[in-house]
């Protein structure tokens, strides 16, 4: 498969290896990485049709995040985990929401912990962390294990949500429904 | 007064017909009904819940006490039981939820998180609850047992116990300060100064400095 998709996509599969005793990964260049998902979902030789999680990890060792999508061909039985590095200064990446729409809140959460910018996402928001929050993006390494604030201005911003805003299903843009404009 | 029964008679009072009475003080009867029906909000948020749902159930049977039942509306309740940790997203739902309470009202902070953010002293955790509401009591353990909770709340009974009505200094009445954190920047920076402020990352726990032991050559003199 790795041969298959080099003489496709060339350079843009950096290389590929057997982690974890079957774990097969692929290593792709961040540019193509949408392309390179969609083909790998859409070829009825591999068919990787549902996708398990999109997550990312901060090794610290090497500044920049590495996203990382973990695949399953349900006709195969097959698993395929996908990673790509983002260079510390370039957190971009294409989002697969219109490939597997369970991508959204995954790659929220991606974005709310890590600051991954996925291009082209219809809802880009926080998940977890609370609305206001302004510290950053608390799971890179460089993130101080306390935050960034002062506790007590951590409390205080705390007690300024608006906690309402979250269970308010016209906000919920996903579902296409329009938000309504506050008028505070 | 006597007793009326479904006929209209009045039926005879053991040992005497006429209206009885009896004297006592006010505050007696007032702290006597309040402590012996404290009605708890439970506000569980983690494994500290599983303890107060023990205390709650048949084998510790919290009712014995007064605590004939769980109120799950703020409204009805006495005693708000914050057990486990809360996170700053929920900050401002635990102070509505206080605030939605009646006076007079009581909180029970359980466990160590609720009570100082145990061993979360991280960027999401509140460290203590006694930042966002005041605090009567403080259940240690992790979690306390169900033993521990019926103590704590045995302590707040005795807390209303020793109230008068002339006396308000026991229990605080502030209808203004709805909304507002219970502890101003000073207090929470005294109360999460000890845990290592999140501006000075560099400063340790108080007690790991004073437990760092010395060489052992230096032990020997």
């Amino acid at each position: 498969m790795t041969e298959q998709l080099t003489a496709i996509f060339g350079s843009a599969i950096v290389g590929s290896e057997v982690q974890c005793g079957d774990q097969e990964v692929l290593f792709v260049e961040p540019a193509q990485s949408r392309e390179i998902l969609e083909w790998l979902k859409d070829n009825e030789e591999h068919s990787y049709d549902l996708l398990l999680d999109v997550t990312a990890v901060d090794y610290g060792s090497v500044p920049g995040v590495q996203v990382v999508y973990q695949l399953w061909s349900i006709i195969h039985k097959k698993l395929l985990r996908i990673k790509c590095s983002l260079p510390e200064n370039r957190l971009k990446i294409r989002t697969v929401v219109d490939l597997w729409s369970c991508a959204n809140w995954l790659e929220r959460e991606v974005f709310d912990l890590f600051g991954v910018d996925f291009v082209g996402h219809p809802d880009l928001r926080r998940i977890l962390m609370p609305k206001n929050y302004s510290e950053g993006h608390p799971l890179r390494k460089t993130f101080p294990l306390r935050g960034k604030f002062s506790r007590e201005k951590q409390t205080k911003i705390a007690l300024e949500q608006d906690y309402e805003d979250y269970y308010r299903p016209e906000q919920l843009g996903a579902l296409g429904i329009e938000p309504v404009n506050d008028a505070d | 007064m006597g007793i009326i029964d479904d006929n209209k008679r009045q039926l005879p009072v053991a040992g005497n017909s006429a209206p009885t009475f009896l004297t006592t003080k006010v505050d007696f009867v007032v702290n006597w009904a309040r402590r012996n029906s404290l009605w708890p909000m439970p506000f569980g948020t983690a494994c500290c819940a599983i303890e107060m749902m023990a205390s709650a159930a048949s084998n510790f049977d919290l009712a014995r006490f007064g605590m004939e039942r769980m109120s799950f509306s703020p409204r009805q309740a006495d005693v708000l039981i914050c057990a486990g940790r809360v996170p700053y997203k929920l900050a401002p739902v635990l102070r509505r939820t206080w605030d939605q309470m009646m006076q007079p009202k009581w909180c029970i902070s359980m466990g160590a998180c609720a009570s100082s953010g145990g061993v979360f002293d991280t960027y999401s955790m509140v460290q203590g609850i006694d930042t966002i509401v005041p605090v009567d009591v403080y259940v240690p353990g992790c979690p306390p047992r169900p033993e521990g909770l019926i103590y704590g709340l045995m302590m707040i009974q005795e807390k209303i116990r020793n109230e008068a009505l002339a006396d308000g200094s026991l229990r605080k009445e502030d209808p203004e300060g709805a909304g507002k954190p219970e502890a101003n920047s000073s207090e929470v920076r005294a109360l999460t100064g000890v845990f290592g402020n999140s501006t000075q990352q560099e400063k340790v726990s108080s007690l790991a400095q004073t437990a760092r032991p010395g060489r052992f050559k230096d032990l020997l003199g």
